[in-house]
């Protein structure tokens, strides 16, 4: 505990100086993500709208929803399987208090209202199964929060007044506002890269912060972490509670991005999807999730053509996933970022050596 | 820990003074308790008064949804038992145990197309999915001993990758079981549905081969807390649930127990498979939801506890039932909501050490 917070002070000092020195040391030590987030912003200049909107757009926002995953199970050791349920929750209600084709449930309230309330009771939902599954440690996790999920997918399939049965909400567009019509491709398109990124900083942020800090040693050693006196199930919750802001936001965007939501938007499937995603990429890092979801919505859109292309049966494309996520979990525990990580070092050693 | 045993053996002979002591101690509960039991027996038993009907609907409807609930969890228990005894031991939730019990079904249905015989294909399906899950044990669980969490996660990418590949060879159709034809038809029970007018009463007839499978659940269930109750292997399987080091390092071959129990639990999600074949049917997507049955089952009941399985497979076949009955619209939804409740009072399950 001690340790970390002394290198991560130093870190943060670092950060702070002023000067050239520690500034060009901060970019190029982060110069993958600088670089990586200026391609993003310049992508609408040579991307067409499927790309932007069906494939990056997409796979910014299941990132969000893995991100918050990841947060949980990287830096709080909590699997937790119902963070979709909660991105999930937070589409149904901004269909609910917004914009539907459904004006029998619909109350067509101004976004500024309904966007908040959805958000609203997507994190108390997500902070409420946090503090059920909390008292509980690893595989019972897991267990709990998909038994949640599944439960959510079942009530928005057979309730009709609140939810729509079977058939969900259609036509749930993004709003107009500072004289921007947010539905449009490109501004729909930043709109999620920003979020995505807010989302991005506020989790490394958060994870160097005090609170982030104890909730890595809550995850180490729970028992150590009681006994020096840090509440371990506040700690536990409070980490549900700000996942669920982000499943939330991401939540909220999916709906906009697609205009629909169902039951089998939140069906376990989806549910079990976004782990995949979170393991692919890699749980130790936040970026992870990105790339797993980029990874997942890349094999989602073109499995089908490039499976056909090799000769082999199209709809196989969920076998293709199971065995790259079983490849991954055997492998590489670390998922792709384990994978980078092990390359660039033994391309450091290798160069290193060849110096020498 | 180590005492646990002589302690249940000990409990076991004093069972009827506890009971005794029990009720001294708490004379109100069991005065409550007893109405409750005489009130259900009374509600199971006898004829229902005509105002009572007029509330409750008609009797039958009452007593059906009892019987399709005890049935249909005996047909859970088959199914959570094995995860919960596969938990128990090797601390990972075997999240293919759903595509397991699919897996079986298939192959219990072409076991009957092929020889004509029901009872041959409960042999086949536990063979099968035994030799899957000795498969499992042997070729990947064994390589990463102690990560539960990995291990939980490569049963996920399994599932996957199973339920793909039994789409791919059954299609996505549903399948029915045939029943076979000693066990086809109603079977009358002592149980009075109504009295009718001109005196005559009327018995309840139910489905005799739902009243056998189940009756060869409870005959399961019964050999399974014997066998580990009352013979040395069971007696490893209770000291591994409890230390596993320990046990190992008492020079007890543990790999060689994990297998077989991982092969036990994945030859009764496969039996299970055919019983669930031919009370229902079975088709794509049968493997999540029993999944995620076994699952509530043992959240319920108790992760790791055998007779936990039982309670909890009665409690969510019979309120999954009951829901159909009278609460239409959120029969499914219910199961989770005592779900909730138990985690929320109880967070290790009803019959659950913690």
């Amino acid at each position: 505990m001690a340790l970390l917070q002394t290198t991560d002070t130093s870190a943060l000092g670092a950060q702070g100086l002023q000067g050239n020195g520690a500034l060009s040391r901060w970019a190029s030590q982060h110069a993958a993500i600088l670089i990586l987030g200026l391609l993003l912003v310049i992508l609408p200049a040579a991307a067409g709208e499927f790309i932007l909107v069906q494939v990056v757009g997409w796979s910014l926002i299941l990132g969000m929803i893995a991100l918050s995953l990841m947060f949980l199970a990287g830096y709080g050791g909590m699997v937790s399987l119902a963070q979709m349920t909660v991105a999930g929750v937070a589409g149904y209600m901004i269909a609910v208090f917004g914009t539907s084709s459904l004006p029998a449930i619909s109350l067509f309230w101004p976004w500024w209202v309904a966007a908040p309330i959805a958000i609203a009771i997507a994190v108390a939902f997500g902070t409420l199964a946090g503090a059920l599954s909390a008292r509980t440690e690893g595989i019972y996790t897991i267990m709990i929060t998909l038994a949640l999920a599944s439960a959510f997918f079942y009530l928005t399939l057979q309730n009709w007044p609140i939810f729509n049965g079977f058939n969900g909400f259609t036509t749930i567009p993004a709003p107009h506002f500072l004289g921007v019509n947010w539905k449009a491709p490109v501004p729909l398109y930043y709109m999620i890269l920003f979020f995505a990124a807010l989302s991005y900083a506020a989790v490394v942020y958060i994870s160097r912060t005090p609170f982030g800090l104890a909730l890595q040693g809550v995850r180490d050693n729970p028992r150590r972490m009681e006994a020096i006196g840090y509440n371990v199930t506040a700690h536990r919750i409070a980490a549900y509670a700000f996942a669920a802001l982000i499943a939330a936001i991401g939540g909220i965007l999916l709906v906009w991005q697609n205009n629909q939501i169902s039951p089998f938007s939140v069906g376990v499937n989806v549910v079990i999807n976004i782990l995949i995603i979170a393991v692919i990429g890699g749980l130790s890092h936040p970026i992870g999730p990105f790339i797993g979801a980029i990874i997942y919505v890349i094999l989602r859109t073109f499995a089908l053509d490039s499976l056909v292309a090799v000769g082999l049966d199209g709809r196989r494309f969920q076998t293709l996933i199971g065995l790259g996520f079983l490849v991954i979990v055997l492998f590489s525990p670390d998922g792709v970022i384990g994978l980078w990580r092990r390359w660039s070092a033994r391309a450091l050693s290798s160069r290193s050596s060849n110096n020498r | 820990m180590a005492t646990t045993y002589s302690d249940e053996e000990i409990k076991g002979v004093k069972r009827g003074d506890a009971l005794g002591r029990w009720i001294g101690r708490h004379p109100i509960a069991a005065l409550v308790i007893a109405v409750v039991v005489i009130f259900a027996l009374w509600l199971v038993l006898a004829p229902w008064p005509a105002g009572f009907e007029n509330i409750f609907g008609k009797k039958w409807l009452f007593v059906n949804a009892l019987f399709n609930g005890i049935t249909l969890g005996g047909l859970y228990f088959l199914v959570a038992s094995g995860f919960t005894l596969i938990f128990g031991l090797m601390r990972y939730v075997n999240l293919a145990h759903g595509s397991l019990y699919l897996f079986g079904g298939y192959m219990g249905y072409e076991a009957t197309q092929w020889t004509g015989s029901w009872l041959f294909s409960f042999v086949v399906a536990f063979a099968c999915c035994a030799v899957v899950g000795v498969a499992m044990q042997v070729l990947i669980f064994r390589r990463m001993e102690g990560e539960d969490l990995r291990q939980t996660m490569v049963t996920l990418g399994l599932s996957i990758i199973f339920s793909d590949l039994m789409v791919w060879v059954w299609g996505g159709d549903a399948i029915q079981i045939d029943t076979p034809d000693q066990l086809l038809g109603p079977m009358p029970t002592p149980i009075i549905v109504s009295v009718k007018s001109s005196g005559e009463v009327v018995f309840l007839q139910y489905a005799r081969v739902r009243l056998v499978i189940f009756a060869a659940a409870v005959l399961i269930g019964v050999g399974m807390w014997l066998a580990l109750h009352r013979t040395r292997i069971g007696v490893m399987i209770r000291a591994g649930v409890d230390d596993r080091d320990m046990l190992s390092v008492l020079g007890y071959r543990v790999q060689l127990l994990f297998v077989v129990v991982f092969a036990f639990g994945a030859g009764l999600a496969g039996m299970a498979g055919i019983v669930g074949g031919t009370f229902q049917s079975i088709s794509l997507g049968e493997d999540s939801n029993f999944l995620l049955a076994s699952l509530v089952v043992v959240i319920v009941g108790g992760l790791g506890s055998i007779p936990g399985a039982a309670l909890g497979a009665l409690i969510i076949g019979l309120s999954e039932q009951f829901g159909v009955v009278y609460f239409q619209n959120y029969s499914t939804v219910l199961a989770f909501v005592i779900m909730v409740i138990v985690l929320a009072i109880r967070p290790q399950g009803l019959l659950g050490r913690g």
